[in-house]
């Protein structure tokens, strides 16, 4: 949207409709190469496997693969389930406490002083590395996965929310106490919305660890806890050598992260499309 | 409904600051001794170079902070919405369309946009915006973005509006404009201002107190009158009187720099 108040009459010429047509091109190419690159690269994984004869314990060819998805569907349908909610599960608990502890923290030096060292040795001991010991303290097998899951994905909600929290203009600060503004005011007026942008780009760094905590979890605490998700099909597949099912699950996998992604950029450009820099595409 | 601005010299006090002093950390002493009575109808313009303490004055006024020594007291006291600001910035939340940034103080009173709406769009529609309510702040030029500041700080209709170099970010021509359009606003709701400005010619166009101060340690150097009536248009800016009046002012300005005029 432009604010002159006169717009020009169009002029549209040579030179603007080779613009326009670069432009198109380009948006049909961006959909367009990734696609080409992954049908040739199917393509010739298929000519390896049946030209090279290679096994299918060794490699898997994609129509085995692709086989192997429907045949199994009705095993690979509740492991995506099972895994989704897990993910799920552990993203809302990591959005709830995440916010609250940042909160918290700028609220109340003293809470911020006294916590914040744990936060961060919850952050950089690897999840791999605890989860064994979660597995014994913890009685339900869900609840540890799902703990497990929760300790990698909320530590970039916490640290980003906190630095939103504390990004608010020093000028709004003033202009809030001079119009004489309580700390709740403050705190949802002006420190939320500022702090709205950052909180977002830690939800979409938390999607995905989400995952991956609730993948090494199923690993670790495996089918007795969880119930049989993805991550424990893959592996079980692995001891079967039924490869065809791994690389599915392998598959389905990735999928599900690409789908978290999609979904938590979706959001974050719903929440800033109309006022943040990073989401305004700006006219030329 | 406006009672006519009382002549120099005749007016109410406002607001007297008296032997007020602000040290920072111990030894940086940002205001010494400074002794200001603001009368009701006042244009008072702080004056000085950088460092001077003039941002510090306001800050104390706004009650931003203490001063270390001194006082400053209100005539009959201070009430909610008796103070508008205006930073260098505009300082608008970029998240908010240009009717809420408007309708923040009242909002901060408690008060619902229904409830206080005719004050925000008459505040917009004396600035000029009343068009781009519903704009959002990155939609508007500077200018505009500076004229949704000024009225915000006006929409409570305060007794006094403290503004910090409101104009010193902007280009020539749009601050010639927006010093005659503030110039407008004055008589339209009669309030009192106080206004910091680097520029000798901005300061003798809009005010009739020009307060000139010097630093280390900030501090009162002098008080210059600009008794020329309003509405004072372009034709002020190239008459006589107006050469006159800088030229005492600059005068002021060197002396406050400690050098030769
Ligand atoms: N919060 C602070 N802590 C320490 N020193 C400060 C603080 N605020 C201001 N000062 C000091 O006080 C003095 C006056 O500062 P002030 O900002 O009031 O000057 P100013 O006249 O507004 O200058 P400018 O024209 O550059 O804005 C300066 O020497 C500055 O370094
Ligand atoms: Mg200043």
């Amino acid at each position: 949207m432009t604010l002159a108040d006169t717009a020009p009459a169009p002029h549209v010429d040579a030179e603007e409709l080779a613009q326009a047509r670069r432009e198109k091109l380009m948006k049909i190419a961006r959909w367009f190469l990734p696609s080409l690159v992954l049908v040739l690269a199917i393509l010739a994984w298929h000519l390896y496997v049946t030209i090279g004869e290679v096994p299918h314990y060794i490699l898997p060819g994609p129509v085995l693969i692709a086989q192997k998805m429907v045949e199994d569907w009705s095993i690979l349908w509740p492991a995506i389930l099972i895994t989704g909610r897990l993910t799920i599960l552990a993203l809302i608990m990591a959005v709830i406490g995440g916010v609250t502890l940042a909160v918290a923290f700028t609220q109340s030096k003293w809470i911020e002083m006294s916590f914040f060292p744990y936060a961060v040795i919850l952050q950089v001991t690897p999840v791999v590395a605890v989860a064994p010991l979660i597995k014994i303290y913890v009685d339900s097998a869900f609840m540890s996965a799902l703990l497990c899951a929760w300790i990698v994905a909320f530590f970039p909600i916490l640290s980003n929310t906190t630095i939103g929290l504390k990004s608010a203009d020093h000028n709004l600060e003033d202009l809030y106490s001079i119009y004489g503004a309580s700390r709740w005011q403050k705190l949802r007026y002006l420190y939320a919305p500022t702090a709205l942008p950052f909180f977002l780009g830690g939800l979409k760094i938390a999607g995905g660890l989400a995952l991956i905590g609730a993948v090494v979890a199923e690993f670790v605490i495996g089918r007795s806890g969880t119930g049989l998700g993805l991550a424990s099909t893959l592996l079980e597949a692995s001891y079967r050598f039924n490869f065809g099912r791994l690389f599915a699950a392998l598959i389905l996998i990735s999928l599900m992260g690409v789908v978290i992604f999609a979904i938590m950029s979706t959001i974050s450009y719903l929440a800033l499309h109309k006022w943040h820099e990073s989401a305004i595409k700006r006219e030329r | 409904m406006l009672k006519p601005r009382a002549p120099l010299g005749q007016r109410n006090a406002l607001l007297k600051m008296s032997h007020v002093e602000k040290t920072f950390r111990g030894d940086v002493v940002a205001l010494k001794d400074m002794n200001l009575t603001v009368n009701e109808g006042d244009f008072i313009s702080l004056l000085g170079p950088s460092g001077c303490g003039k941002s510090t004055a306001l800050r104390l006024i706004a009650g931003l902070m203490k001063p270390t020594t001194g006082r400053i007291e209100w005539t009959g006291g201070q009430s909610a919405g008796d103070l508008g600001v205006v930073f260098q910035e505009p300082t608008l939340m970029p998240w908010a369309r240009v009717q809420d940034n408007v309708w923040l103080p009242f909002r901060l009173r408690g008060k619902s946009y229904s409830e206080v709406k005719d004050d925000v769009l008459e505040a917009l529609k004396l600035v000029g915006l009343e068009k781009f309510q519903r704009a959002f702040p990155r939609e508007l030029s500077g200018g505009m973005k500076m004229r949704v500041s000024i009225a915000r700080a006006l929409v409570t209709k305060p007794r006094l509006i403290l503004m910090d170099e409101p104009f010193a970010a902007l280009d020539e021509i749009t601050r010639h404009k927006l010093n005659q359009d503030l110039l407008a606003l004055r008589e339209a709701i009669g309030c009192t201002v106080i206004f910091v400005t680097h520029s000798v010619f901005e300061s003798v166009f809009l005010s009739d107190r020009i307060v000139v101060m010097a630093a280390r340690p900030g501090r009162v150097i002098r008080e210059l009158e600009v008794d020329a009536p309003y509405p004072r248009t372009e034709e002020f800016r190239t008459s006589a009187e107006y050469a006159a009046h800088c030229r005492n002012a600059s005068d002021a300005l060197h002396e406050a720099m400690g050098e030769p005029a």
